[in-house]
C-alpha cells in the first residue's frame, strides 16, 4: 500500500472552493448535477489516471443531485473518501456512492433550510437592515462579512469532517445530531420571528376614537408663556414634566389596540398569511393583495 | 448617470444575478446589492436606507417547495436604479420598493427561462464527460452561471438607459394617495415572508418560543443582538433539558456545549 493515492489538502480545498458554484447550472432535469461534477473535478483528476476511469467518474457525478447548497459540503467530504477508496482498489460500487449522495441529501437539506435560510439569514439580515435604515454603513458590511465567514467556515469544516468519518457520518446523521441541530435552529428561528413580527410588520389604524378636552393645567398654555428663549425653555420643561402639547387628547384606534397588546394586528396579519399560504394561495398574490388593501385602506381613511 | 456609473451598475447587477442562483456570497440580498449600487452611483446614503428597508421585506424570501418568492436580486437592483434616477433621495425609498416588487415578480419568469436553458447545458456536459473532457465541463458550468448573471444585468442596463426624466416624471405623476397607500402596503408585505418561514418551522413544540419572542420584542430596550442571545440561550437550555429527560445518565458529563461534545467524540 506504499503507493496509495490520496487527496492532498490542496485538492480538498479546491473542491470546497468550487462547491461555491454548486447551483450555477441548476436545471429542471437533474438540478445541481453540473455544479456537483464541476466541484469534483480536481479530485477526479488526482485519483484516476486512465481515460476510461475518468470518463466513468465524470458520468457518475453528473447524476441527479439536489440539496441545500451549504450542506452539500459534508456530502462532498464523504464522497471524496469513498472515491479515494475506490481509486485504491477497494470494492466500492457505483451504486454505493450514488446511495450515499441520495441518502444524505434529503435529511441534510432539512437541516440547511431552517438553519441558514430561516435562522442565520433573517437574524443577520435584520441586524444589518436595522443599522442600514439608520444610515449606518456598518449594516451591510457586518451582514456580508459575518455571513461569508460563517458560510465558508461551515463548508470547509463539514467537508473535512465528512472526509474523515467517511461512511460513519450517515449513521450519525440519521440519529441524534441531525435532530438536535434542526430543533435548536427552529427554536432560535421561531423566537426571532416572534420578535420580528412585533417590531417590523407595521399597520397603523388612524381613525380617531375619542377627543377628550383636558382640564386646565394638564396641557401647555402656549399663549401664557414668556417671550423668546425663556418661553421655549419653559415649554420644554413643562412638556418633560408630562404636560400635553394640545388642549385635547386625541386617541386613535391604534392607541387603543396598542394598550391591549402591542403588535396584535401584525400578529393577526401574519397568521392570516400563514393560513392563506397553507391553502396554497401564491405568496405573490398575497403580496399584491396587501398593496391593494394598503391603497384602498388609505383612501377611505382607515390606514 | 454617467457612462462609468452605468457600467459599474451593470457589473453589480451581473453579480447579483449570479448570486441569485448560487446563494453563497449574498450579493443578491438588497442590503448588499443596493449598497453597492449606491457606492457606484455616488448616492450611498439613500441606497443604504433603501437596502435596509427592502431587506426587511425580503428577510423570509426563500423558495421552498411549490411556494416561489419574488426574485430578491431583481427587486434590489431595480429599486436602487429607480431610486437613483428618480432623484428624490431617501424619501423615494418606499415608492421605489413599491415599483420594484412587481418587477421582481416578473423576474421569476426569467429565472424559469434560464433554468430551462440549463437543461440543454448539462446535456453538453454529458457529451463532454463521454470524451473525458474536463475543460468543456468547466466551460459549460461557467457559461450557465454567466447566463444567470445576464438575467439581471440586461434588465438593469435597460433601466439605466431610460432617461432620468422619464423615471422621475413617472414617479412624480403618481398621486400622493397612491404612493402613501403603497408605503402602507409595503409595511404589511413583510408579514408574507415571515409567514412562509413560520409555516416551514412551526411545530407545537416550538410555538411557545414564538410567543416569548413576540412579547419580549415589545421591550424596545432589547436590541436584536440581545434578543438573539436570549433565543440562543433558551435553545441550548431546552436541548440540554430534553436530552437529560430522554437519556437519564447520559447527560451531565458534557462541557455545556452538546453539539461540541458530539463532534469531539469523533476525534
Amino acid at each position: 500500500m506504499a503507493d496509495r493515492i490520496t487527496l492532498t489538502k490542496n485538492d480538498r480545498f479546491s473542491v470546497a472552493l468550487r462547491s461555491t458554484f454548486l447551483q450555477g447550472s441548476w436545471n429542471y432535469e437533474r438540478m445541481q448535477n453540473g455544479g456537483w461534477c464541476f466541484a469534483m473535478i480536481p479530485a477526479i483528476k488526482r485519483l484516476y489516471t486512465t481515460k476510461e476511469d475518468q470518463v466513468a467518474a465524470l458520468k457518475r457525478h453528473l447524476e441527479f443531485f439536489n440539496t441545500h447548497p451549504y450542506v452539500a459540503s459534508p456530502i462532498l467530504g464523504v464522497t471524496l473518501a469513498l472515491e479515494e477508496d475506490k481509486a485504491n482498489g477497494a470494492e466500492v460500487e457505483d451504486s454505493a456512492i450514488q446511495g450515499v449522495k441520495v441518502g444524505m441529501m434529503g435529511p441534510l437539506a432539512g437541516v440547511g433550510d431552517p438553519v441558514f435560510w430561516f435562522t442565520v439569514r433573517p437574524i443577520l439580515g435584520a441586524l444589518g437592515a436595522s443599522l442600514a435604515m439608520a444610515g449606518n454603513l456598518l449594516g451591510p458590511i457586518l451582514f456580508f462579512v459575518l455571513w461569508n465567514v460563517i458560510r465558508f467556515g461551515f463548508m470547509w469544516y463539514t467537508q473535512e469532517f465528512g472526509y474523515k468519518v467517511g461512511m460513519k457520518i450517515t449513521e450519525d446523521l440519521s440519529g441524534g445530531l441531525l435532530k438536535k441541530v434542526t430543533k435548536g435552529a427552529s427554536i432560535l428561528g421561531m423566537f426571532i420571528l416572534g420578535a420580528l413580527v412585533e417590531r417590523w410588520v407595521s399597520i397603523n389604524f388612524v381613525p380617531v376614537v375619542s377627543n377628550v378636552t383636558l382640564s386646565e393645567g394638564a396641557y401647555i398654555e402656549w399663549d401664557k408663556l414668556p417671550e423668546g428663549s425663556e418661553g421655549i425653555h419653559q415649554a420644554l420643561s413643562q412638556y418633560a414634566s408630562g404636560l400635553s402639547m394640545e388642549p385635547t387628547k386625541v386617541t386613535t384606534l391604534q392607541d387603543n389596540l396598542n394598550s391591549l397588546i402591542p403588535g396584535f394586528v401584525p400578529l393577526l396579519l401574519t397568521l392570516l398569511c400563514m393560513w392563506l399560504l397553507k391553502k396554497n394561495v401564491s405568496p405573490i398574490i398575497i403580496i399584491i393583495a396587501l398593496f391593494v388593501v394598503g391603497i384602498l385602506g388609505h383612501v377611505i381613511g382607515l390606514l | 448617470m454617467s457612462g462609468i456609473s452605468i457600467v459599474l451598475v451593470v457589473i453589480v447587477a451581473f453579480l447579483a444575478g449570479m448570486e441569485g442562483i448560487l446563494d453563497e456570497f449574498q450579493f443578491h440580498q438588497p442590503l448588499v446589492a443596493c449598497t453597492l449600487i449606491g457606492i457606484v452611483t455616488g448616492q450611498l446614503p439613500a441606497c443604504l436606507i433603501l437596502g435596509g428597508s427592502l431587506q426587511m421585506i425580503a428577510l423570509g424570501w426563500a423558495n421552498i417547495g411549490a411556494a416561489v418568492a419574488p426574485d430578491a436580486a431583481l427587486a434590489a437592483v431595480a429599486s436602487a436604479i429607480i431610486l437613483v434616477k428618480g432623484g428624490q433621495g431617501a424619501a423615494g425609498a418606499q415608492t421605489a420598493i413599491a415599483v420594484a416588487i412587481p418587477l421582481a415578480v416578473a423576474g421569476l419568469f426569467l429565472t424559469m427561462v434560464v433554468r430551462t436553458i440549463s437543461v440543454a447545458i448539462v446535456h453538453q456536459m454529458d457529451a463532454a464527460a463521454e470524451k473525458g473532457n474536463f475543460k468543456m465541463i468547466e466551460v459549460w458550468q461557467i457559461a450557465a452561471i454567466c447566463l444567470q448573471g445576464l438575467r439581471i444585468a440586461i434588465p438593469a442596463a435597460a433601466l439605466c438607459v431610460i432617461p432620468a426624466e422619464t423615471v422621475s416624471n413617472f414617479l412624480n405623476s403618481m398621486p400622493a394617495w397612491l404612493t402613501d397607500g403603497m408605503s402602507i402596503g409595503g409595511g404589511m408585505v413583510v408579514a408574507v415572508g415571515y409567514a412562509m418561514v413560520i409555516n416551514m418551522m412551526a411545530t407545537p413544540e416550538v410555538w411557545p418560543f414564538f410567543a416569548i419572542g413576540f412579547c419580549l420584542a415589545a421591550l424596545s430596550e432589547l436590541t436584536l443582538i440581545a434578543l438573539g442571545a436570549i433565543a440562543l440561550a433558551m435553545a441550548l437550555i431546552y436541548l440540554k433539558l430534553s436530552e437529560g429527560a430522554a437519556a437519564g445518565s447520559a447527560a451531565g458529563a458534557g462541557t455545556g456545549d452538546p453539539l461540541g461534545d458530539i463532534l469531539d467524540d469523533y476525534e
